[in-house]
């Protein structure tokens, strides 16, 4: 194996997993406030 | 011998997972469920109608992905889509699969926990729809697949609607009517200058299998009837004047471009500069007419 797409793999897969990391954290975020609105209309 | 450099398959990059979605698509479809929501006489608290949004242009990318994993193989011949991520080979088709399902049961079962079941349960149907009725069954088989397509494009804002409300009312059916009508002339005006494209893939798109002659009345007829659901609202009084003025113009000027495609005579692309003023304008049409229908609820309200 050539070490350039070994780089290219290693880039791409990080620059997956930071994207996967916000979009996570995104999505935890989005629940909360889902659930507070949620809570609110019930009143 | 020469050894056989064998490379590991790369992981997709992430603009070809955000390419598989149709973002040009999705752009429209978030636009008008936008507006169906606006137009609701109910408002949902801002992270909800946010959140039905988000899930509406999630299940749009979702069909869009999953739309792509079965038509690879009529993207490849057609210049318009031979670099999609798929026929460009950068993504293999599993991914594209496994992207899609995901996609789309993720988006219904975040619609079902931030709004209502019955907008949960539109927004499957349009997936499904989109993906089953359209892709897989009559694209290749009918020359009215546009017109079947179109229904799955017309869900977006009766899907704003019913996230809000939770019930179908008149108003949002109406809005189903006018994208379900507008799709056939928008779309077969684009097929008429891109007809060679249609033709290699084998897809029977109007223009090939009826001619371009019954193309361009078949555009009339359809401009007619979508000018004639647009100005329904306004006349079953579900509307004011300012809906009423703006849709009353975009008819208009609709029907002067439908009737200058109907008068064309050419059969070359390079001649057809009525199709894409109509392609273009109808575009613009639909965006304005969504707008002047929130700007005229909010009013009224």
């Amino acid at each position: 194996m050539t070490p350039q797409p070994e780089d290219e793999l290693l880039r791409r897969r990080r620059e997956r997993a930071r994207l996967m990391a916000w979009l996570l954290g995104a999505f935890v975020v989005l629940l909360f406030l889902i659930t507070v609105a949620k809570i609110g209309l019930n009143k | 011998m020469t050894p056989t450099i064998v490379q590991p398959a790369l992981p997709t990059d992430w603009r070809d997972l955000v390419a598989l979605t149709k973002p040009r698509v999705m752009s429209l479809v978030v636009f008008t469920g936008l507006c169906g929501m606006l137009a609701a006489p109910v408002q949902l608290p801002l992270v909800l109608g946010f959140t039905a949004i988000l899930c509406i242009a999630l299940g749009a990318g979702a069909a869009g992905a999953l739309n792509q994993w079965y038509e690879a193989d009529l993207d490849a011949k057609m210049r318009r889509t031979a670099n999609r991520p798929l026929p460009a080979k950068r993504m293999d088709r599993q991914s594209a699969l496994h992207f899609g399902v995901g996609l789309s049961v993720f988006s219904v079962v975040l619609m079902d926990l931030a709004t209502n079941h019955l907008a949960a349960v539109l927004l499957a149907v349009s997936i499904l729809f989109y993906v089953l009725v359209y892709t897989v069954w009559l694209k290749r088989r009918t020359a009215q697949n546009i017109v079947i397509g179109g229904a799955a494009g017309a869900f977006p804002p009766l899907i704003g609607w019913v996230a809000a409300t939770g019930q179908i009312d008149l108003l949002p059916a109406l809005l189903f009517a006018i994208i379900f009508l507008w799709t056939p002339p928008h779309f077969w005006a684009l097929s008429l200058f891109v007809r060679s494209d249609y033709a290699a893939a084998n897809v029977p798109m109007l223009p090939v299998v009826a001619g371009i002659r019954n193309t361009r009345l078949q555009i009339l007829l359809y401009s007619v009837s979508v000018v004639a659901a647009a100005i329904l609202p306004f006349a079953l009084g579900l509307t004011g004047l300012i809906y009423g003025v703006a849709a009353a113009v975009l008819n208009i000027v609709f029907l002067i471009l439908a009737a200058a495609v109907f008068a064309n005579r050419a059969e070359d692309p390079s001649g057809m500069k009525p199709e894409r003023r109509l392609f273009a304008f109808s575009i613009l049409y639909l965006f304005v007419l969504f707008a002047a229908l929130v700007v005229d609820r909010w009013v009224i309200a």
